[in-house]
């Protein structure tokens, strides 16, 4: 058991590879098929695309406020490349790549950032819940989904995330604590990004690490490399494992870091230095996974270059389409309010429209 | 005097008051050493130190919590909500204690605690940046309700809510916070709260508004040159200044009120009956209130639908000075 192994109270880092993708932890390699390297690896690779240039396309305002992931890729493909398809993905809002690898598609995820809900209505099938935007209060939800999946006897698992702010609020106590004493199948990933907006990770908490948090709710909690993807796959696989045998919650913390700014309105510069970013640029999760496959002869140079010219034509061609989509249709505002509208809703809203028509609008 | 806007005015007035009384406090999400998420607490946390202005964790219910404790034990915590959406977990806590300290009490607890929150929309942004929630606090006994319009009225009325013996809920219009300047004199002031502004007198019709709308009103005011529009900025939402409201009604006799809140059981629903109480007879049209549509403010691609435009405001004065018994 990795987590009786790694003791969060004596800062034990859960690692597989080093920074530059050397397997240091080989008995720990997990056993993925090719086939699953290389859909983590493409979904990373797209999920990094799609991340910078959605900063490039609302520089240009083309496209809203927008929280980039550029960094924190392993830490949602991980999780999510062991997770299975009946599994839920609960978001706090800066999991686009987690997304894009449970069946989001990029247009969607797209066009929730371009300011469109339809962007938040995921494909049947797709257990993904919207981005939830209120810290720490998704985790209630996950121990909800969870909990109904075992009263159901249905063979599903909860992974949700939050980021390390989010630990210090009430909520993510309430949700965790909930779940503990449901033995509900849930698993909790803190991205631990070091930074909740300009606020340090050690402002957010005094303890030394965030999953040491575990102990008191009486469930396993591990610190994992979150730039290390394998690390992550493994450690959820065991999670998942151990929810599925009536075990209850684990707190899986992943240690990464935000390379871009908080959101597109955010200026990181005003409280963190150049140099502690360039650190983390050296701990790349997509080069390190990169590396790897490389070495493992799963991709080449020139398929990866092939590979990546696809992928930022695709995104361009996907952004295209959610520009042409236009405005949300005025009817769309109100429809959604009720599953039957009452009269005076209706009322509002024929009244706009006679407003509407009588200036000619 | 300096021209500021809307954020500055308030930066100014949080530093020139802490310089005054050392009692005050300031902190929030982000508040200390960034100085805000809109920088409206810029540059204090380097002059009054660690201590007095800080960064606290992301915990709603613990910030105003804590200020209620801080209150009670002799300081004058002003606190930021960073939006008005993220105030529900300190929902609890403001209206379960901060609202009722004095009164449970029988009066041995005041509490001069300010919780500031911009809000409303019009900012192009994400979910839960674009509510308009003044009805959740005008609801509630023992809390009063601030909402400046301009960088002025900001600046007067926030010195009087800082020193004001009761908790006051100071909501920012974030859509005004960098849209214009206006001069503002250097040394502080106060405007008392509980007393709406005249901002332009008229003996057609009287609007009422507030916060962002207020521009909003001034601007459909340039579009219906032939109509006398007198313009009530109320300014404080609770206590509402009822004295200014009937004496304009009992004037023009019709009354238009516009806001951003929800509709139903909104604030324009509380004016109309004291309205309706007080001034009925004088009445020459059913007052009118046009609000936003109860329906969940939308994503920045359907906004346009639910924001109130000047057009619109335009649009229902006439109507009303259309109408005919
Ligand atoms: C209840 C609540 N309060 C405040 C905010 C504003 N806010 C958005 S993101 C953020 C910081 C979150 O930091 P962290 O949890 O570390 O996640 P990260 O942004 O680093 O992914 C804050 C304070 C919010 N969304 N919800
Ligand atoms: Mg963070």
């Amino acid at each position: 058991m990795l987590t009786k192994e790694y003791d969060p109270l004596k800062k034990q880092m859960f690692q597989i590879l080093d920074e530059l993708g050397k397997v240091i932890n080989p008995k720990a390699v997990p056993k993925i098929d090719k086939e699953t390297l290389l859909r983590m690896y493409r979904t990373m690779s797209l999920g990094r695309i799609a991340d910078d240039k959605a900063i490039q396309f609302q520089r240009q305002g083309r496209m809203l406020t927008y929280a980039p992931n550029h960094g924190q890729e392993a830490c949602q493909i991980g999780p999510m490349a062991a997770s299975r398809p009946q599994d839920w993905l609960v978001l706090a809002f800066r999991e686009f790549n987690a997304m894009l690898y449970k069946g989001v598609t990029l247009e969607q995820a797209y066009l929730y950032w371009y300011g469109n809900e339809a962007g938040s209505r995921f494909d049947d099938g797709v257990n993904v819940l919207p981005v939830n935007i209120p810290i720490g209060s998704q985790l209630s939800h996950a121990a909800g989904l969870a909990y109904a999946a075992k009263v159901q006897k249905k063979d599903e698992v909860s992974i949700v995330y939050i980021g390390d702010g989010g630990t210090s609020h009430g909520e993510f106590h309430e949700g965790l604590n909930f779940a503990a004493v449901l033995d509900a199948p849930m698993i909790v990933v803190i991205q631990n990004n070091q930074w909740a907006i300009s606020t340090p990770r050690h402002k957010a908490t005094k303890a030394e690490t965030l999953a040491q948090k575990a102990i008191a709710y009486g469930i396993p909690g591990i610190q994992v490399d979150g730039n290390d993807v394998l690390a992550m796959y493994a450690v959820t696989k065991e999670a998942i494992e151990r929810a599925r045998k009536g075990d209850g919650p684990t707190l899986i913390e992943a240690v990464t870091y935000r390379i871009g700014p908080h959101t597109t309105s955010d200026n990181p510069k005003l409280y963190r230095s150049d140099e502690e970013v360039e650190l983390w640029v050296k701990k790349d999760p997509i080069v390190r996974f990169r590396n790897y496959i490389m070495e493992l002869g799963l991709l080449t140079e020139e398929q990866d270059a092939a590979l990546q010219d696809e992928q930022k034509q695709y995104v361009l061609d996907t952004f295209k389409k959610v520009e042409d989509s236009g405005l949300v249709p005025l009817e769309d505002i109100f429809r959604y309010t009720y599953e039957t509208m009452p009269k005076h809703l209706q009322e509002q809203l024929n009244d706009y429209k006679k407003y509407l028509k009588s200036e000619g609008l | 005097m300096a021209t500021l806007n809307l954020l500055e005015a308030i930066n100014q007035t949080l530093d020139q008051m802490m310089e005054k009384d050392d009692k005050i406090v300031v902190y929030g999400e982000d508040v200390g050493f960034e100085g805000g998420v809109f920088r409206a607490t810029a540059g204090l946390q380097k002059k009054y130190g660690e201590e007095r202005v800080f960064d606290s964790p992301i915990a709603e219910a613990a910030i105003v919590g804590g200020a209620i404790g801080m209150a009670a034990n002799g300081l004058k915590p002003v606190v930021e909500i960073q939006f008005s959406g993220f105030m529900f977990p300190a929902y609890n806590q403001i209206v379960t204690h901060l609202a009722r300290y004095r009164n449970r009490s029988r009066g041995k607890y005041n509490l001069p605690v300010v919780v500031r929150m911009p809000y409303g929309g019009g900012v192009k942004a994400l979910e839960h940046h674009s509510e308009s929630l003044e009805t959740l606090f005008a609801h509630i006994p023992g809390l009063k309700l601030v909402i400046p319009s301009t960088p002025y009225d900001a600046k007067g009325l926030l010195a009087s809510a800082i020193d004001d013996p009761d908790p006051v809920i100071f909501m920012e219009p974030k859509r005004n916070y960098r849209a214009f300047k206006q001069e503002v004199p250097d040394e502080l002031y106060k405007i008392p709260l509980g007393k709406a502004k005249i901002v332009q007198e008229g003996s057609d019709i009287t609007v009422i508004c507030w916060g962002a709308l207020v521009r909003e009103v001034e601007k459909a005011v340039s579009l219906v040159p032939s109509v006398s529009v007198e313009v009530i900025d109320l300014r404080t939402i609770a206590p509402l200044d009822v004295d200014t409201i009937i004496e304009s009604v009992k004037k023009t006799g019709r009354v238009l009120i516009v806001h951003e809140a929800y509709k139903s059981f909104g604030p324009g629903a509380e004016i109309i009956s004291i309205i309706n109480e007080k001034a009925f007879l004088y009445l020459e049209a059913a007052p009118v209130r046009l609000a936003g549509f109860d329906v969940t403010v939308p994503l920045p691609k359907g906004e346009h639908h639910f924001l109130i435009e000047p057009k619109q405001i335009a649009h229902e004065i006439k109507k009303i000075m259309a109408f005919q018994p």
